[in-house]
């Protein structure tokens, strides 16, 4: 019996990040287009038209500030000192609560330092009522939307306000009332959930759309695949968004596949439009959302865009990422901080200085701090008022049932 | 050799002949359940049903035969094999407001799916603090006897029992089918329904040997056409009994019903109907006036429902006790293709249970 050869032996790729800790990262063989060089297609242009953006990248600020290309939002300036006022907003939050996690006032939080534009463009082009689907990393919604900011840092404490009653991990926030759907701690499931409601609204005639969030490592999960596969089945009027940040944890995003591929090709076999997006240009992520809204909005379904950026800190407050990768990465990402560019660009305009931008960062701390001080006012997590312990057994069921009463009667309250 | 009864395709059910006319009609348990969701699709614009298989065609036991020609494709579709792509997507729409009830095939199933249900469908409304909620129904048929082998014979239900912010309901009727699932759907939790699928023709004695004579044959069991309900959380006494209790739901009522009469053994056999919340009280009350307790079920028996129930008949009536309480179970194994009645505990175990119970 013939008995067939192997060419060569066989051996097994592991994929690994290309610098370690001690190393010096060198970005310079990383593809980046030019900032205006991609081309904007018609909103209704085929899917198998445009497949080339999958691989590209939209920018529109250029290393000079200035915006430029077909995807140009052209902004007024007004909505671009808003954008920066929310992305300080946001960092300006997340250094206080980090803080206060340092500080023992709570158990865990999570930043998205360097990933502030991806929600915050995104949040300020949809309308107030469609309905978000984030991950932990997309506090910007709220903040961008106007939630009341001591209302987070009472989440965050789990305090005697706590929107959630104390049941939830900080940042797991949720508002209906501002389009900000329960955020759960399992990777991936939000994102069929976002597919499921924008189903729900298609099927009701409403005109609401729905956005999902999902981070490069989570779309080796199959609710990734099984969010494309109803979207592109059924045409959901949904914009599903991959935040490629370049990390989850301490996995560099090739463990997830994006060495093979970028994720945003993912769509192509589902024919889905796709944009791959400097996650850290204001103004492309904006310019992107307004396509695929605009798509969405003209019944012609969902949109994928990869919001290529990175994760300038921890995973969260538990994780030390010196461990497992050079400490100067994120200072040396050739995609630069979305807060510095929009700056930058609004200095370029001639609208906005230094100056400014010192006094802007310092009504903000201060607005934060007030803010901290409120919160801290209603309890922190091991110290001063916190929920009622009785509410623990509500809302498991709408209405509660022998079991919880007799076990509420149990614990004695 | 022993035939399947109710074979996966099986096509005969069709929709209640006399839906339109009368008051109640005769129906098998099918009817019943295509009926409950006909109902439900006709009075809430917000309810709609999907799954694999479940549209043009009607389903593979043919549930949802005519409901999509009749409601519309908008209200009742096919989707892709996917059962946590189709149970995410229907809390997604649960959330927006719809409610939706969704069939996975066969329980056995419902495994990917399984996360959407126990880290998201059970918990929005606690983790949100009221803000969303998930009215959302899952029926599954489930359970043996119709030669399935392991991948169509599964009795899952123990594992939904166990999630905090899931109902899990299981009938034993067609009357009971129907209610139910309205009940279900029009309830503001999620629900899973397991549905017996060896009853979905006709009551099952556990005697593979007796031919099966369909529901619509047997006194009694008229189904009303229009809508009702039968309350999640209330169990019913199946058969009256002074002697033990016996505690079993789905196609183990019918055999327990029937292993009592075998052995002459004058067994109260409490059809549970919903397992969580299960009727404490209807379980209590029947113990204590027995004293005696079998516990029946299809399912394996390490960490099944009835180790629940039994350690609650034990904190409930322990001095009201005169033996020891017994489960009557599948065995801890796979579920075996050839072996379909060595597997299935049927009236000669159930029947020996009660005997033992009796002589203790």
């Amino acid at each position: 019996m013939k008995t067939l050869k192997n060419s060569r032996a066989l051996s097994l790729h592991i994929p690994e990040p290309r610098f370690r800790p001690g190393e010096t990262p060198d970005f310079s063989s990383l593809a980046i287009s030019e900032a205006g060089a991609t081309p904007r297609p018609a909103v209704d242009t085929q899917p198998k038209d445009m497949r080339e953006l999958a691989y590209g990248l939209v920018r529109v600020l250029n290393k000079a500030g200035e915006a430029v290309g077909p995807w140009n939002p052209n902004l007024d300036p007004e909505v671009l000192k808003r954008g920066l006022r929310t992305m300080m907003l946001t960092r300006v939050y997340d250094d206080r609560m980090y803080r206060a996690q340092r500080q023992g006032k709570t158990s865990f939080y999570m930043k998205c330092t360097g990933e502030e534009a991806v929600s915050i463009a995104q949040a300020m082009v949809l309308n107030h009522d469609d309905m978000c689907f984030p991950t932990y990393r997309q506090q910007g919604i709220l903040i961008a939307r106007g939630y009341p900011m001591v209302q987070m840092m009472d989440q965050v404490y789990s305090n005697s306000r706590d929107p959630m009653k104390g049941r939830q991990l900080p940042v797991m926030y949720s508002s209906k009332a501002d389009g900000f759907f329960t955020i759960s701690g399992n990777l991936g499931t939000q994102f069929t959930q976002a597919v499921g409601w924008a189903m729900a609204s298609a099927l009701k005639g409403d005109d609401r759309i729905a956005s999902g969030y999902i981070g490069d490592g989570s779309t080796a999960e199959g609710d990734f695949h099984h969010a494309l596969t109803f979207a592109s089945v059924y045409r959901a009027p949904v914009i599903l968004n991959i935040v490629n940040n370049q990390w989850a944890i301490s996995s560099f995003q090739g463990i997830a596949g994006g060495e093979e591929a970028p994720f945003a090709s993912r769509a192509i076999g589902y024919n889905l439009p796709s944009l791959r997006v400097d996650g850290n240009d204001f103004l492309a992520v904006y310019a992107a959302t307004q396509w695929a809204a605009e798509r969405a909005r003209s019944d012609l379904g969902a949109t994928v865009i990869e919001h290529f950026t990175y994760r300038a800190e921890g995973h969260s407050t538990s994780d030390d990422p010196t461990r497992y990768r050079p400490a100067e990465e994120a200072k040396l990402w050739p995609l630069g901080d979305p807060i510095e560019r929009l700056k930058g660009h609004l200095i370029q305009l001639g609208v906005w200085s230094d100056d400014e931008q010192q006094a802007l960062h310092a009504e903000l701390v201060e607005q934060v701090r007030v803010a901290g001080k409120e919160a801290e006012a209603h309890g922190t997590l091991h110290d001063g008022d916190r929920p009622s312990v009785k509410t623990m057994f509500e809302d498991v069921y709408k209405d509660m049932d022998w079991r919880l009463v007799r076990q509420r009667q149990e614990l004695g309250i | 050799m022993n035939k399947p009864v109710t074979a996966p395709n099986a096509a005969e059910a069709a929709a209640p002949q006399d839906a339109k006319t009368g008051e109640a009609a005769k129906m098998n348990m099918i009817q019943a359940i295509n009926s409950a969701m006909d109902v439900m699709l006709g009075r809430d614009p917000d309810v709609l049903v999907f799954g694999e298989d479940v549209g043009y065609f009607g389903g593979v036991f043919r549930a949802t035969e005519g409901l999509q020609k009749k409601h519309g494709l908008n209200r009742c579709f096919d989707t892709p094999i996917a059962e946590a792509g189709l149970i995410g997507t229907a809390i997604g729409m649960a959330a927006y407001g719809l409610r939706p009830c969704v069939e996975i095939q066969f329980a056995d199933y419902i495994y990917p799916g399984f996360d959407q249900i126990v880290s998201e469908a059970a918990r929005l409304r606690y983790r949100s603090a009221g803000d969303f909620w998930c009215p959302l129904t899952i029926r599954s048929p489930y359970g043996g006897g119709i030669f399935g082998g392991q991948t169509h014979s599964q009795s899952p239900e123990a594992l939904f029992t166990h999630i905090a912010g899931v109902k899990t309901v299981i009938p034993s009727t067609p009357y009971d089918a129907k209610g139910l699932l309205i009940a279900a759907i029009e309830d503001d939790d999620p629900v899973v329904i397991f549905e017996p699928k060896r009853l979905y023709n006709g009551p099952f004695n556990g005697d593979p040997e007796t031919p099966v004579t369909p529901w619509q044959k047997i006194e009694g069991n008229d189904v009303p056409v229009g809508h009702y309900t039968v309350p999640l959380g209330k169990a019913r006494i199946a058969r009256p009994g002074a002697e033990v209790t016996v505690l079993a739901y789905g196609t183990m009522v019918h055999v327990a019903v029937a292993a009592a009469e075998a052995v002459g053994v004058d067994a109260e056999v409490v059809d549970l109907r919903t397992l969580a919340p299960v009727d404490i009280e209807t379980i209590a009350a029947s113990v204590r006036k027995t004293g005696r307790c079998v516990i029946v079920h299809e399912a394996t028996r390490t960490s099944g429902f009835g180790a629940e129930l039994s350690a609650l008949v034990q904190e409930a009536c322990f001095y009201h006790l005169e033996s020891p309480i017994e489960r009557v179970t599948g065995w801890d194994t796979p579920y075996p293709h050839a072996f379909e009645w060595e597997y299935f505990p049927g009236q000669k175990r159930v029947g020996a249970a009660l005997k033992r119970v009796m002589e203790a």
